[in-house]
């Protein structure tokens, strides 16, 4: 196996992209990420898309054609392949991009993800979101998303000590960091109270405890770590990529509370790396949920289980404090375009060990990424470093 | 120069509040009405339509003014629920006021500037001397389908305008529109309800258009908005108005006369035109008016208005009819059955 490294980051705006087309998109982050890698398209030997439903949002189908064609490079016949996790694409399409570098099979391969949600009404995107837990015994039953995610948090609150205000200081950290996040969809500070008198979507979750529905591509540009000096000064190393499964339905889970996959993926990815949690920096998390950030923190063993609301509420996973959570912003003022969501949070990382985050900069050399597919179906986890 | 030569309103005195409405569908009241900025709408009487509407309100323009219903050459009824597909409302309201035969008679649809869009009509007739004066007319029965968004607003209402050269009660001093063709909101043949792209409606579609004709009418007439003391906007609730007053300069202050919607609702093609009448309601000679329309689909009609001495002579009669004011005053409030039987959405056997 071959090490592995980021030479080239790109990310659209996120956010209600009504005149960008999905294509457009994807062409924008990519466009991007080879400028940052300094390498033109024909030196791509393979690509990787992370989408969850383009199929239903745009009625496309074909992704990974789609992309090598309007990336012009239809005529170079590369290997181009469509990635698809729900929620967790993007991550597993780097996790791919990752696999084929490090096999020896590939040596420059882009990794990217996009969805384009705003073409169709809010009703209908819930709908095509809930294809990422179990419709037979889920969605069929009517359980959306926030549904899901509200059961989750109904039952940590029922078991461990976490205050409401302490939930919604999850969102309001997140806005605060996104404010500095030039692709952020949302860049507004706002304070507990706003989530606090926001509308009931699920008890007990809010509307600003809830990811929007987000436009939005992201991209990045790995090679083997022993050519990333052709193209780079600044190489980011993948220090460890893990993914875990579990079951799809909420309700078949050993504790609902717990995304044993995160825990799973976690754990391999640390001992993948040989590094434990003191040496990690910063982490973006999937928050698609308040209550998501928390069982993250805590599934990935940054804190005991029950204590990750008041290790927010104290300021530790602030931009500035032990271990800062999601300084993009998260899904939460990002946005969350499904598909793109785990490339941008790569995008972010290599950005924070790059020292270009700007305005959100943290200290960092080791920076880690846990994405989520579903209820915790899917988890991937990297871990990347200087 | 061509102007307002009169005007009229009528609403339907009966009112749902906007709760009872959510009371039924489940949804949670204060965050609804806080959400619109809209408290009641109005609600139809069982036999009165956008036909019956626009002929009150036409009657109610010639109130205020003597005008030989002959001299009438055209009448424009613009509207998203004319009582036909096929027939025109606007023969039905010249034929009420004795304008007919010798005159000519269209429907308009332009969602809910398909009032304005009349005007601008009648004031082209106006002032190239084809006719004397004419008729706009913007009226609705406002659909929106049960247990959607757009069901907390849809009202019922419309406004009547008597456009003329010479010895108006308010000039036009410019009219100008901007129009693109954007899908945000539409009803198919046969349809009975509008459907709408949600969010899509706001930025893309009521933002950008309505600022897109107001900043034309800056640019032609070389003003900003302190030049104004008025300025109405079309209002699908009160939010818009009000967010796009601010962005383009607007004081709360100056839109404030014209927003009928928080205990009207939104009466779509009659919308904007009952803000224009509300506002002249209390206007004084010499103010300057500012009016720019929106219709899904899209497009937006800007209007720089003054208005005259004449409105306040003997000429012209304010009081003749009821203010807007007046016409939201002592309403009868329904719950949503009546409603519902009310707005036809109980089924009947045939």
């Amino acid at each position: 196996m071959r090490d592995v490294a980021v030479i080239g980051i790109g990310c659209t705006e996120f956010g209600e992209r009504w005149s960008t087309s999905f294509r457009d998109l994807f062409v924008t982050a990519g466009s991007l990420a080879l400028e940052d890698a300094g390498i033109s398209g024909e030196k791509i030997d393979a690509l990787y898309v992370g989408n969850m439903s383009a199929g239903r949002f745009v009625e496309q189908e074909h992704i990974g054609a789609l992309i090598a064609d309007f990336a012009g490079l239809a005529t170079n016949h590369i290997p181009s392949t469509r990635v698809e996790a729900a929620c967790a694409s993007g991550g597993l399409a780097f996790r791919q991009a990752v696999t084929a570098v490090a096999s020896g099979m590939e040596d420059i391969v882009v990794a990217a993800g996009v969805e384009k949600m705003t073409d169709v009404g809010t009703g209908a995107s819930v709908d095509m979101l809930a294809g990422a837990a179990d419709r037979e015994w889920e969605g069929f039953a009517g359980a959306t998303f926030p549904g899901l995610y509200a059961m989750i948090a109904n039952d940590y609150m029922h078991r461990y000590p976490l205050t409401r205000e302490q939930l919604a200081m999850v969102a309001v950290k997140n806005h605060e960091n996104g404010a500095n996040n030039p692709i952020a969809q949302f860049r507004n500070r706002i304070t507990i109270d706003t989530v606090l008198n926001s509308s009931m979507v699920a008890d007990p979750l809010r509307l600003f405890d809830c990811s929007p529905i987000t436009d939005g591509a992201a991209a990045v540009v790995v090679v083997p770590l022993e050519r990333a000096r052709e193209f780079t000064d600044s190489p980011v190393r993948v220090l460890a990529s893990a993914q875990a499964s579990d079951t799809i339905a909420l309700h078949d889970r050993r504790d609902i509370s717990t995304l044993d996959a995160t825990v799973a993926a976690g754990r391999r990815a640390f001992a993948r790396s040989g590094l434990t949690h003191k040496d990690v920096d910063l982490v973006e998390v999937h928050d698609c949920f308040t209550i998501a950030e928390l069982c993250a923190i805590e599934d990935l063993g940054f804190c005991a289980k029950g204590e990750a609301g008041k290790l927010t509420a104290d300021g530790a996973t602030a931009l500035n404090g032990d271990i800062p959570v999601n300084p993009s912003g998260g899904l939460k003022a990002c946005g969350h375009p499904v598909g793109a969501t785990g490339v941008k949070q790569i995008c972010e990382v290599v950005a924070q060990l790059r020292g270009e985050a700007a305005g959100r900069q943290v200290d960092a050399e080791i920076g880690m990424t846990h994405n989520v597919g579903g209820t915790g179906a899917t988890v991937v986890v990297h871990i990347l470093g200087v | 120069m061509v102007g307002i030569y009169s005007y009229g309103v009528y609403i339907p005195r009966h009112r749902i509040k906007i709760p009872e409405i959510a009371r039924v569908w489940g949804g949670n009241a204060s965050d609804i009405t806080r959400g619109l900025g809209v408290f009641e709408k109005s609600v139809p009487d069982l036999d009165e339509d956008t036909a019956t509407i626009s002929v009150e309100a036409a009657r109610a323009a010639l109130l205020r003014r003597a005008i030989d219903p002959e001299a009438i050459g055209a009448i424009y009824v613009g509207s998203e629920s004319h009582p036909y597909a096929v027939k025109p409302t606007a023969c039905t309201v010249g034929e009420a006021i004795g304008a007919t035969p010798n005159m000519t008679a269209a429907d308009y649809e332009f969602a809910c500037k398909a009032g304005t869009a009349g005007l601008q009509t009648c004031m082209g007739l106006v002032k190239s001397g084809m006719i004397p004066l004419g008729i706009a007319i913007g009226a609705d029965v406002a659909q929106g389908a049960p247990g959607d968004a757009l069901e907390y607003t849809a009202a019922a209402g419309g406004a009547a305008f008597v456009i003329g050269e010479g010895d108006t009660i308010a000039d036009i001093n410019e009219t100008c529109s901007y129009t693109t063709d954007t899908p945000d909101f539409w009803r198919r043949e046969g349809q009975n309800y509008p459907r709408h792209g949600g969010r899509f409606t706001g930025d893309p579609g009521y933002f950008k258009h309505v600022e897109g004709a107001a900043r034309q009418m800056f640019e032609r007439m070389g003003t900003n908005p302190k030049d104004y003391d008025y300025a109405i906007f079309h209002q699908p609730n009160a939010k818009f108005p009000q967010r796009v007053a601010k962005t383009l300069g607007f004081t709360e202050e100056q839109i404030k006369p014209g927003l009928a919607v928080p205990r009207l609702g939104n009466t779509y093609s009659g919308s904007s035109m009952i803000g224009l009448a509300a506002t002249l309601d209390v206007a004084k000679p010499g103010e300057r008016i500012f009016v720019t329309s929106f219709g899904s689909g899209a497009g937006s009609d800007a209007f720089d208005i003054t208005v005259t001495d004449l409105i306040e002579s003997g000429v012209f009669d304010r009081a003749a009819a009821p203010t807007v004011e007046q016409l939201l005053a002592n309403p009868i409030y329904l719950d949503y059955a009546l409603y519902a039987k009310h707005k036809g959405k109980i089924v009947m056997q045939r």
